[in-house]
């Protein structure tokens, strides 16, 4: 696949004139999906996918174009070509980007990470035994993944790892529901019986009949995967640097100066564990860790160089959306063991659901309880809730009610395949507050 | 770039013996042009190309999805999928037959009158830049865009039964925003919500569209924003303008009345329904003005069709009658799992996914009241237009929505707007408490194209009509 991305991307970058710059990006991956309902195989395929976007420049005009790679390299050629031209063409109507950002040569990078994983064809006789006897629902996604990036200046990338993960939800007749990741890189099949039995010994909690919450403001722990929903809004509306100048960031107040997050709040850009790549689609490449706050401090926000330009912000390489990447939160000091204890009398949330800014201005974000999520009273967990509806600002939450960070991080990997399987995780602690808003 | 698939040719490539074999070749383009504070920041070209081989063994399907379409390569991915079933059938979750994917012949087109190449790249971004400047009516609009984005679909099955459909689709996107701001007061105007301007229709909607005009309102009413009360709160009535509808019919009704979600597909992602099997045909889910239709024919809606992608015919259909809950949102396979009446809505995002069900163009029917009568018949309320903020449980039960604009309801008036408009509810409760319909005047096409769902992860696209509607005593609230 990199022999091919790399001729088909320089037979491209010899077709250019003086004076034009092009940029080559490349996506791919070959993958195996299995879809499970009640234990048993509700779909099953393989995908194969690879497409390559070209960034034409010219005097002052960016154009881009993309097209799927058949893997004849002939067609695919042709492909190129064919946007090159279509490229020079419009470069010729378009208005001018006076924010264009040039390649440059400054770096070049190989990483590729093979694995022991499971064989497409071991895949199903591996994990239908294990779940067998539980209502297990959930997506086996598995294979390679890769990202290139060239230019016509010379530089170069290559990403390339093999992964898989299986993410499900386990099922009680009354409709509660424990969820779970088991993801990586090598498969151990004890290792993989044995994480499947913690969550089925977590189900036992669940068989309790639920209560019912009334709306107010409750202690509320949030385990690691809650807190890496949170996290992940941030990079929609959020610590995006031209979002905060295009007046649509939950992080106007603490650019302007007048709130600041918890002192045992802190949070990084961080390649450094290799979860995703380190170049981004213009084939910038970021330093390894990037403070954004810093003890409750909005040090950095994501700066693009296009931002840069518009901005006079210096750039620090984020990606063209200025989205996190890779976003680390440090660890703290309450232990897992105590949590329960530190509640006393409230919420315990390992997971929340379908998240939206409801006043991105003011920080406030809604959402859901959603899988195993209880009641907590005088240090006892007393039963699972109903669904509950909250709205808080995580000025609250990540701010002035944030009463302790759990000692550990947990890597809760990116799991979404909209556009295809996409590399990457979010690593976080959980958090305890002292009071979070439940709506409805 | 389109090559020239002989997709029949190929079906006769495949030798494995499956019960049934189906071929879907999908070619799409789309162009997203974009001007932000005055300069261009996309002129876009994307396509993709390739041909998903679905095979039936021992009653489990196997897919296969490829951009490579020589013979060989399908030959070898039939052969793959063939494999992939044939393991998974020991343990499906249902054992289907070849009436789960029915024969059909027969072709689709979008109606419109100019193609996308009718509008040069150098106008549409002349255009872009109109609006921009108009969008731009004061300092304080901080930041403003204008968009356009043109997306060709072509489309063929063909089956080892019989089945073979060509459907063409040309549709456009087309967006406004303004954002107002004052420090960390800050306000967002969009042209019909994000993104709810999505047809299946030419260039010529743009001609149709007075877009300076709208630019400017669009423009004004983010200013106007800036300097508003906020909302009420309290237990109100209200008006919800169509370009809200759109997603209170879709999250409130589209995602619980899919069938493969009852039957518990979705659970692990997006979610489970408070609707059951057995509530079809018995459950009252909404006052009698409530009349709700899956309807693939309307012309220029986004999700119009002629097939779905397992070869079911599309047609009208009415889900919710009178209030009364009488169809699922279910494709054969659902049909066949479920026993439920459904209609053609089993769908992919392209031909890299498995078919699933999917919303189409879900429609709220006109009722008999004028927009004035609406707003008449209310003593204390809000009128509120264009969503900014989604979110509903795992069940789609509760839900809440935030919207752009508001206006004050008084004695059966519209008197002075107000910032940060939302509510939320329940979705039976709030559906029983639709009070009146409005009819076919204030009745407003849109849709997005962002309709997230399955695992794997598929976005599609998906209209929804409907006029302006009155709810009674609903929970409204501001912002901050």
């Amino acid at each position: 696949m990199k022999q091919a991305f790399n001729q088909l991307s320089e037979k491209l970058f010899s077709f250019l004139k003086p004076g034009e710059y092009l940029v080559a990006s490349f996506y791919g991956e070959n993958s195996q999906f299995i879809r499970f309902n009640a234990a048993t195989i509700r779909q099953t395929g393989l995908v194969d996918d690879g497409s390559l976007t070209l960034k034409y420049m010219y005097n002052g005009r960016t154009c881009t174009g993309e097209f799927v790679l058949s893997g004849n390299a002939d067609i695919d050629l042709a492909r190129g070509k064919q946007q090159l031209e279509r490229m020079r063409k419009e470069s010729r109507e378009i208005p001018e980007d006076p924010f264009q950002v040039v390649p440059s040569n400054t770096d070049s990078s190989n990483e590729i990470t093979t694995a022991n994983g499971l064989s497409r064809e071991d895949a199903a006789e591996a994990i239908l035994p294990v779940i067998s006897g539980v209502d297990f629902v959930g997506i086996w996604s598995s294979g390679k993944i890769f990202r290139g990036n060239s230019n016509n200046l010379g530089q170069n990338h290559w990403f390339e790892t093999e992964s898989f993960s299986l993410d499900y939800s386990l099922v009680t007749p009354e409709h509660q529901m424990v969820k779970g990741c088991f993801a990586g890189t090598d498969w151990n099949q004890n290792e993989f019986e044995k994480y499947v039995g913690e969550s089925k010994n977590k189900l036992t909690l669940l068989n309790r009949k639920p209560v019912k919450v009334k709306t107010g403001k409750y202690r509320t722990w949030f385990e690691s995967a809650a807190v890496a929903d949170f996290l992940g809004m941030f990079s929609w509306n959020g610590i995006s640097e031209a979002s905060l100048r295009q007046g649509c960031s939950g992080f106007g107040r603490m650019r302007h100066g007048d709130t600041l997050l918890s002192t045992k709040f802190t949070l990084s850009e961080d390649f450094r564990k290799g979860y995703c790549p380190k170049f981004n689609s213009d084939g910038e490449i970021s330093d390894s860790r990037l403070t954004l706050i810093n003890s409750g401090e909005l040090k950095n926000t994501l700066v693009s160089s296009r931002s840069e330009k518009e901005y006079g912000v210096k750039s620090n390489f984020a990606a063209s959306g200025e989205y996190l990447r890779s976003p680390v939160m440090e660890a703290g000091r309450l232990n897992q063991n105590d949590v329960i204890s530190k509640i006393n009398t409230g919420l315990y949330l390992s997971n929340i659901h379908y998240l939206n800014w409801s006043d991105n201005a003011a920080g406030r974000i809604t959402g859901l309880t959603r899988y195993a999520c209880f009641w907590v009273e005088k240090g006892e967990i007393v039963a699972p809730i109903e669904t509950m509806r909250f709205d808080d600002t995580f000025y609250n939450f990540f701010g002035k009610e944030l009463e302790a960070v759990e000692d550990r991080v947990s890597v809760n990997p990116e799991i979404e395949t909209y556009g295809g399987r996409e590399p990457g995780a979010i690593t976080c602690p959980g958090i305890l507050v002292g009071s979070f808003a439940l709506t409805l | 770039m389109r090559s020239d698939i002989n997709l029949d040719n190929l079906l006769s490539c495949v030798d494995v013996p499956a019960q049934w074999i189906g071929l879907r070749e999908v070619y799409e383009s789309s162009t997203p042009r974009m001007i932000r504070d005055g300069v261009p920041v996309s002129n876009h070209f994307a396509s993709t190309h390739g041909i998903m081989i679905e095979v039936l063994v021992d009653g489990q399907f196997g897919y296969y999805g490829t951009p490579d379409m020589s013979p060989e390569s399908i030959s070898k991915a039939a052969e793959k999928a063939y494999y992939q079933a044939k393991l998974a059938s020991r343990s499906s979750t249902f054992h289907f037959d070849e009436s789960a994917r029915p024969a059909h012949r027969g072709s689709y087109k979008s109606p419109y009158v100019k193609s996308r190449t009718e509008l040069s790249a150098g106008n549409m971004n002349s255009l872009l830049l109109d609006a921009y400047k108009h969008l731009k009516v004061s300092d304080k609009i901080v930041s403003a865009s204008s968009l356009c984005n043109i997306i060709e679909t072509e489309f063929r099955f063909v089956s080892s039964n019989g089945s073979d459909i060509s459907q063409s689709f040309l549709m456009l996107e087309f967006d406004l925003r303004a954002t107002a701001a004052d420090g960390t007061n800050q306000q967002t105007r969009t042209f019909g919500g994000m993104r709810g301007n999505c047809k299946q229709i030419g260039v010529e909607f743009l001609d149709q569209l007075e877009i300076i005009a709208q630019a400017s309102t669009v423009g004004e009413q983010a200013l106007e924003l800036l300097n508003a009360d906020e909302c009420p709160t309290g237990d109100l009535d209200i008006v919800i303008a169509p370009d809200q509808m759109m997603l209170q019919i879709h999250e409130s009704i589209g995602h619980a009345l899919e069938v493969d979600r009852i039957l518990g597909d979705e659970r692990n992602y997006a979610g489970w329904s408070f609707v059951k099997l057995e509530d079809f045909g018995k459950l009252q889910y909404g006052s009698d003005v409530m009349n709700i239709t899956f309807d693939p024919t309307v012309s220029s809606e986004f999700a119009s069709y002629g097939y779905d992608d397992g070869g079911l015919e599309a047609k009208k259909e009415y889900l919710i009658k009178d209030g009364l809950l009488v169809r699922g949102l279910g494709g054969q396979e659902s049909q066949i799992r479920s026993g439920v009446p459904g209609v053609a809505n089993f769908r992919s995002s392209s031909w890299n996914r498995a078919p699933i069900d999917r919303m189409a163009n879900i429609n709220l029917e006109p009722g008999e009241n004028t927009f004035e009568e609406l707003i008449s018949m209310v003593e204390n309320g809000v009128y509120m237009e264009s969503n900014r903020s989604w979110s509903i449980d795992d069940y789609r039960n509760k839900f809440q929505f935030g919207c752009e604009y508001g206006r004050l309801i008084e004695n059966g008036k519209l008197t002075k707007t107000v910032k940060n408009p939302n509510y939320r509810g329940v979705s039976t409760p709030f559906w029983n408490n639709l009070k009146a319909v409005g009819d076919m005047n204030s009745f407003g096409i849109y849709g997005t194209p962002n309709c997230g769902k399955g695992e794997p992860n598929q976005v599609i696209r998906v209209g929804h009509a409907s006029p302006a509607c009155l709810f009674e005593k609903i929970q409204v609230f501001g912002g901050a």
